[in-house]
């Protein structure tokens, strides 16, 4: 982008305000760079920041075009991002006990400042999530992205999709009203019918043979703590693998794929070592 | 004195400081984003954090509005003892509800989501049609046969084999193969027949896997009442 040749007043105040700010010893041991006005700092705003890190510092245009990807990735993301502030305000509010949780919710509704607006925002988060999640990988796979070599992460995704799932399931069992305890009713009945080990994932997943208490918290903890952090994991190993796997899939001419590359060839973990060389422990074997 | 070429040692230590580490290898490895086309890129501070800025405050703002205007459900508290009917999982699962009612848990509940899960992870280890070669460009004759005789053990397997005919997996099914068949006997050259004509098996199946799953979904979520029983959304409201 090419710099105005003339400064008008008001950019001049800028540039004193943004000088103020950044150039000073505490901005800058924590960036470590200046305004991000040069390739150079826009480069290293991505790669010394470890939320921005995951992406590439340099992205092909056609990659970031609306109609690529129609964003749904990242609102999924967007979404979840959504879900976890919400989510950590009602946990403020809820206990994962009979009658306490139905009670809480009458709270929220009538006693709680904003507390309706805070459990509609996280309810509708959370279909929003599940079905974004969904047409995000309808995209990708329409798109063929799944191919080689971005077959991991579309491994990655389906097991997101799953932990998506899992996370509006286990939610939904929370509010404990009729239709909270016989949609999870309905849905943990299936587990039954899967031979020999169906009775016992039941169980554990319930702690007991019906909906009760112990189903409440469990599906509270699983909810809460660990859903979360594994979505968290894999969101983020999902989005680096985007930039590590090349990027954006862009498609190739005529619509028909070139030659997957599976990468084996010439690969410097498989490639036999070159004719007389030998290991060497340069510390056991001085 | 003839001297002899260098060995090539490869050194391996705990020590980084003291081996000689080897900064980079350069050699004719073929990773994605060395494979990179030359096409216009753009620095992603700005251009790309930007478009993801906008679609945060844009799906907040609709969240946002979706949460004043319309209220999550909360009915009752829970009663072990009260059955509401029909009790219905949330619209997700509705899809493996609706084929509950057509064949017992143990396929519907476990091995078919089982089986749908286990393809879709193999999916791109799967070698055929890697390369997404268009269905009919060769051996159509064969392939026809093919087709419509697998169409007609499937839609049989289907229509028979349940405790009623499985409409929303059949429907789907001919559906796709009609749209499948259509460029095989009417040859153009552009248009959206021609590109019919140029999708793959993979997409003709993921095609139905789509079509059939959402046709499943619909019909639970809205169009079954009580007892299971079609009925019209605007009767007798959504579960």
């Amino acid at each position: 982008m090419s710099r105005p040749q003339t400064t008008t007043k008001t950019e001049t105040r800028a540039r004193r305000i943004a000088s103020v700010l950044m150039r000073n010893r505490v901005f800058r041991s924590i960036f470590r760079h200046g305004f991000a006005d040069t390739n150079r700092n826009r480069s290293l705003s991505v790669f010394s920041n470890i939320l921005l890190h995951i992406h590439p510092v340099k992205v092909n245009v056609r990659a970031i075009r609306f109609t690529r990807t129609f964003y749904l990735g990242g609102m999924a993301s967007a979404t979840f991002g959504i879900l976890i502030v919400t989510g950590i305000f009602l946990m403020f509010y809820y206990h994962p006990s009979v009658p306490r949780a139905y009670e809480d919710m009458k709270d929220l509704e009538f006693v709680v400042y904003m507390g309706l607006f805070l459990r509609n925002l996280h309810r509708w988060g959370a279909h929003a999530m599940v079905a974004l999640v969904l047409l995000h990988m309808v995209r990708v796979f329409f798109a063929g992205a799944y191919r080689p070599p971005r077959e991991f992460n579309w491994v990655i995704g389906v097991l997101l999709l799953l932990v998506t799932i899992l996370l509006s399931y286990t939610g939904y069992l929370l509010p404990w009203d009729q239709l909270a305890y016989w949609g999870v009713t309905v849905g943990t009945n299936m587990a039954d019918s899967m031979p020999w080990i169906g009775q016992h994932i039941k169980f554990l997943l319930l702690g007991g043979r019906e909906v009760n208490e112990n189903a409440l918290l469990r599906f509270y903890v699983l909810h809460c703590v660990v859903l979360p952090f594994v979505a968290v994991l894999l969101l983020s190993i999902h989005i680096w693998r985007v930039r590590k796997d090349g990027g954006v899939y862009l498609g190739e001419a005529g619509d028909t794929a070139q030659e997957p590359d599976f990468g084996l060839e010439g690969h410097a973990d498989t490639a036999p070592p070159p004719a007389g060389a030998a290991w060497k422990n340069s510390e056991t074997d001085a | 004195m003839s001297q002899q070429p260098p060995r090539f040692v490869l050194e391996g230590g705990e020590n980084a400081k003291q081996t000689p580490v080897r900064l980079v290898v350069v050699q004719g490895d073929r990773r994605p984003p060395v494979d990179a086309a030359d096409e216009p890129e753009v620095m992603s501070m700005p251009h790309l954090f930007l478009r993801e800025g906008i679609v945060l405050v844009s799906i907040s703002l609709v969240l946002v509005l979706l949460a004043i205007f319309v209220d999550a459900p909360l009915e009752e508290i829970a009663n072990p003892q009260k059955t509401p009917n029909p009790a219905k999982a949330p619209w997700y699962f509705l899809g493996l509800q609706e084929l509950l009612h057509y064949y017992p848990p143990i396929f519907s509940g476990v091995l078919l989501p089982g089986l749908v899960v286990l393809s879709l992870v193999v999916i791109p280890y799967f070698n055929v049609n890697l390369k997404r070669e268009a269905f009919w460009r060769t051996d159509t004759q064969r392939k026809m046969a093919w087709l419509w005789g697998v169409v007609a053990v499937l839609s049989g397997l289907f229509l028979f084999t349940g405790a009623h005919p499985v409409w929303p997996i059949v429907v789907p099914l001919w559906l796709v193969a009609l749209l499948m068949t259509l460029p095989a006997l009417v040859h153009r050259e552009s248009g959206w027949i021609h590109w019919l004509g140029n999708r793959s098996l993979a997409f003709w199946i993921f095609l139905w896997f789509l079509l059939a799953s959402t046709a499943l979904t619909v019909i639970g979520t809205l169009f079954r009442g009580p007892g299971w029983q079609y009925t019209l959304p605007w009767r007798d409201g959504i579960f």
